[in-house]
């Protein structure tokens, strides 16, 4: 098939080359000249029935067919530009649209994390909870009890001070086991990593691994970098080696600056978690199971592991059985989610391209209708019919591969920018979504799939066309049917139209609702500092006196009202929850606990700074502290949880963990804690002075805007102490982590939306157009006859407004139904609400206006006398 | 003269032909011309190899890659196209001529034994 092809001149020439050594042999057996050549060309027979022979034997015949259709084509197309270029956009969107949403679903769900064997690699969860954090103690356990695993390493993800002599820096690090690395299968770039043999106990390995890009962009490639001796909150480590420049960590949304022994954590937080087992801190733990050995095997190997922690440590650990999830997505933090939400888009996108393909088909076969003469000009020729619908489908085929190309550029375009986007200041996310081979292999799939598909709508109409008819006639007469192809076709289109259009109008008030809703807090005019006191070196007691002359200092600022301090803002994308246990519990089991709050460390001032409204009892104040009892704040649903009632919980004591008594002072309003999506949880607030952190958000409420606030902040504390890593960001910058979901979903959605419309206004023109222009002489006849305005517009228009209406109308239905799966993503999300359904009905219908109006004007401006003298 | 006695010589029964050519190119490479020349003259003049018909059945050979084909110059002097056998057209040439042997014995017993 791919041998190169012999041309015919080559044939020819071997021709002449046989005739003149005829003649030759001829004349020197005797003959004149003359008669020798006569006598070669006899001998050789028909020459032109010759070459016919080679050209048919060969595939010339089938590519010069296909040359000549596609020029055929692309005369056809620069003769009706607005066709072509409308073909063109439509499937360029539509191809556009697939490509990119492929290229997410591909980075985030089909790639795997770019480690060796990444298909063996899973993460270890504990069933009861969907978040992969275990214990430091029960990771040791579970990594030198296991039989399944090639080694099981820990990471936790932190943030720390960075000081290499300048400005200190907040990096982001993966505190990871002695065996990470080796476990992983992963070789440095430079230097050394670290190892399990560095491992000697608490803070024993002062050893340093960068990435790669962090080493690019902050040493500048030094390769003189190994062995250099840097301050990590304040305390010594030296950089052993660098990570290579593929390895981005083993989760895809956090890539971090820099590993840090997991030994030396005590470095890092202000209390040593290593030897507590009821804590859950270590984010993941992850391995490579043995080969042949089944996720099956290695979980039942885990779940007996887990039962003989549950025996030995009942205090500690219960419902200690497992399973594995993959530790890209974080497994099923952030896994079912994205997969469903990307996998949703995916559908959606395959709508477009359907309807894409619908209205294009109609197209074609409103152009095949026009070109039914033609069409039985060469049937009655004698062109068989399946060289015409080659022709045809070779003009489909033609439009789909240049959408296509130029749907596939833009989405390059998109996705190169989505790649390098940081859309939280604070995390550094690293999700590469460019395009590669699947994404073109796809694109071009789809391209191609589409092509034959639209190609194929007027197949029916060509084959049953009747030469002699037509001819005859001038056009078909096909009146008897109802309803045609090119109905379906279009009500079909206007329908996923007005799916798109439901679902987005449904996602676009949801997310309006949803940032309008009640927060617990007004994070309006407020800016968030956020230190961390443990990586400027300050520790235990030093604490305190600290954050409380922050706090004034920050006071001080001109137009600022009041400033509170918390250990992690809600909404800002973490949190911390502990188990709470009503007063008459005696057994403290992690089983027995009455609620498991979100915990919240704050300063007194912290809730009129956060806007967070008290309902009854006090708030906090800085008497509150460690010689006097222990007291607690908490919102309604907490006290609804563990006293039945606000009014029974202020002045009533509940247990934590550990047996204290803790008297519950006051009661502020329910909020949202962790995600805008989620139930009514329980929180406590605990005053900082009980419950110290070093980790320190201050919160400062302006009166109103103020100019330079952050500078001011930044050069009003580094006058404290010009150690401090600050990291300033007003708070709704800081609630772009929660939002970042519902955002996503409401502006693809809405991307998607504005496609569906631009396609049912394409949809509609054309068919009303077509309608108007097959019917210029009926339509003349009736203005002659004294037809007015409103009755032409009805014979011109009325089949278009009623596919439309019918359209738009399943549409309508179809996308309520769609929208229930919305509301999972779209906080507050209801189709139920008359003012989408009111929208939806009136865009439909404005598209309707839009798409019939010059067709609308064509039909009413025509004069009847022009056009009857015409024919 | 050896045009003009066409109509005595032998039609090439169908399919003989591309038998005929493998069987000519055994001695060595040969243009078209040649080809068509060897048949003749080895079958003593009794064969007619339709010149035109040749040249079709030269390129059916070669996209079955049987034979192999190259521009090159002949004895008297000119351009010509010069075809060689390939191994696998060596083993088709095998194949062919015992299939027609045993085709032609099989037709001469029943001819032999009709005329008997």
């Amino acid at each position: 098939m791919f041998r190169r092809k012999r041309k015919t001149g080559d044939f020819s020439a071997e021709i002449e080359a046989h005739i003149q050594h005829e003649t030759e042999r001829l004349r020197e057996q005797g003959l004149s000249d003359e008669d020798a050549r006569a006598a070669a060309r006899r001998a050789f027979g028909n020459v032109t029935k010759s070459r016919e022979r080679f050209y048919k034997s060969g595939r010339w015949l089938w590519w010069d067919n296909l040359w000549r259709d596609i020029r055929f084509a692309l005369r056809l197309l620069r003769k009706s530009p607005g066709f072509a270029a409308v073909a063109v956009a439509t499937l360029a969107m539509a191809i556009g649209a697939n490509a990119v949403v492929f290229s997410i679903l591909n980075a985030l769900i089909l790639r795997p994390l770019n480690v060796p064997q990444a298909e063996s690699l899973y993460e270890i969860q504990r069933t009861i909870s969907k978040y992969p954090m275990q214990s430091y103690p029960d990771y040791l356990d579970l990594r030198d009890r296991n039989r399944r695993f090639d080694g099981l390493a820990a990471f936790n993800l932190n943030a720390a001070g960075l000081d290499t002599g300048e400005n200190p820096t907040r990096v982001w690090v993966y505190e990871v086991s002695g065996n990470y690395f080796d476990a992983l299968g992963i070789q440095p770039y430079l230097g050394r990593f670290i190892h399990a043999s560095d491992e000697h106990g608490p803070d024993s390995a002062p050893y340093i691994v960068l990435t790669y890009t962090y080493w690019h962009t902050n040493f500048q490639d030094d390769r003189g970098v190994v062995g250099r001796k840097i301050l990590v909150n304040k305390h010594p480590f030296t950089i052993v080696g660098v990570a290579p420049p593929e390895f981005h960590g083993t989760v895809l949304f956090l890539s971090p600056d820099l590993f840090i022994p997991i030994v030396n954590h005590g470095q890092l937080e202000a209390e040593n978690n290593l030897n507590d087992r009821g804590n859950r801190w270590v984010f993941m733990v992850i391995g490579h199971l043995k080969a042949g050995v089944s996720p099956a095997q290695a979980v039942a190997d885990l779940n007996s592991i887990g039962s003989y922690l549950e025996k030995t440590y009942p205090k500690d650990d219960g419902h200690m059985s497992f399973a594995l999830t993959r530790p890209g997505l974080i497994g099923d933090v952030l896994g079912p989610p994205i997969r469903a939400f990307v996998t949703g888009l995916m559908l959606l996108a395959g709508l477009i391209l359907l309807a894409a393909c619908a209205n294009l088909g109609s197209l074609f076969a409103a152009r095949a209708a026009d070109r039914s003469r033609e069409v039985a000009l060469r049937l009655a020729l004698g062109a068989s019919r399946l060289r015409i619908l080659r022709q045809l489908f070779t003009e489909a085929i033609l439009i789909s591969l240049v959408g296509g190309a130029v749907g596939l550029w833009v989405s390059v375009v998109v996705l190169r920018g989505l790649s390098v986007w940081q859309p939280f200041a604070r995390i550094p996310l690293h999700v590469p979504v460019t395009p590669d081979a699947n994404v073109y292999g796809v694109a071009l799939l789809l391209t191609l799939a589409s092509g034959f598909l639209f190609g194929a709508v007027p197949v029916r109409q060509v084959l049953h066309t009747n030469p002699y008819e037509i001819v005859k006639s001038g056009s078909m007469g096909r009146a008897g049917r109802r309803i045609s192809v090119r109905d379906v076709l279009l009500v079909t289109q206007i329908a996923l139209c007005a799916v798109l259009v439901t679902s987005s109008m449904v996602a676009v008030r949801g997310m309006v609702r949803s940032l309008h809703s009640n927060f617990g807090i007004e994070p309006r005019n407020v800016t968030l500092v956020n230190t961390s006191l443990n990586m400027a070196g300050y520790s235990g007691d030093a604490v305190p006196p600290m954050q409380r002359r922050m706090i004034d200092a920050a006071q001080t600022i001109p137009g600022v009202i009041s400033v509170g301090l918390v250990d992690e803002p809600p909404l800002s994308g973490g949190g911390n929850t502990k188990n709470v246990f009503t007063d008459t519990t005696t057994d403290l089991r992690p089983g027995n606990a009455a609620a498991q709050p979100s915990i919240f460390d704050i300063s007194p001032e912290y809730f009129d700074a956060a806007g967070t409204p008290l309902l009854l009892g006090r708030a906090l104040s800085w008497h509150d502290d460690k010689n006097s009892p222990r007291v607690a704040v908490v919102n309604q649903e907490f006290a609804r949880r563990v006293f039945g009632s606000a009014a029974h919980a202020v002045g009533g004591y509940f247990k934590s963990r550990d047996g204290t008594r803790i008297q519950v002072v006051g009661i502020v309003e329910d909020g949202k804690y962790l995600s805008l999506t989620e139930d009514q949880q329980p929180a406590m607030f605990l005053p900082i002075l009980q419950s110290p952190s070093s980790e320190s958000w201050l919160v400062v409420r302006a009166n109103g805007q103020v100019p330079q606030l952050g500078e001011a902040i930044k050069t009003t504390l580094r006058g404290l102490d010009a150690g401090l890593p600050l990291f300033i960001e007003t708070w709704d910058q800081a609630m772009t982590l929660v939002l970042f979901g519902p955002l996503m979903a409401t502006l693809s959605l809405g991307v998607f939306g504005a496609i569906g419309a631009l396609l049912s206004l394409t949809g509609i023109f054309g068919m009303a157009a077509y309608s108007v222009s097959k019917r210029l002489r009926e339509l003349g006849i009736r203005m002659a006859l004294g037809a007015q305005r409103k009755q032409v517009l009805q014979a011109a228009l009325g089949r278009a407004f009623k596919l439309l209406a019918f359209g738009s109308a399943a549409g309508l239905v179809l996308g309520i139904l769609a929208s229930r799966v919305l509301a999972s993503i779209v906080y507050s999300a209801t189709p139920r609400d008359p003012l989408v359904l009111a929208g939806v009905v009136l865009a439909m219908a404005l598209l309707g206006l839009l798409a019939t109006w010059i067709p609308a004007q064509r039909a009413l401006s025509l004069d009847p006398v022009a056009l009857l003298r015409e024919e | 003269m050896s045009t003009q006695e066409s109509e005595d010589r032998l039609e090439l029964l169908q399919g003989t032909l591309d038998l005929l050519i493998l069987r000519t190119l055994i001695f060595g490479p040969q243009h078209g011309q040649g080809i068509a020349r060897a048949i003749q003259q080895t079958s003593d003049e009794e064969l007619l190899v339709e010149h035109g018909a040749l040249y079709p059945a030269l390129q059916r050979l070669e996209e079955r890659r049987w034979i192999s084909a190259k521009w090159g110059i002949s004895t008297n002097n000119r351009k010509a196209r010069f075809y060689s056998l390939t191994s696998a057209g060596r083993k088709q040439l095998v194949k062919e001529t015992t299939r027609w042997k045993r085709l032609a014995a099989a037709i001469g017993r029943i001819l032999v034994s009709e005329e008997g």
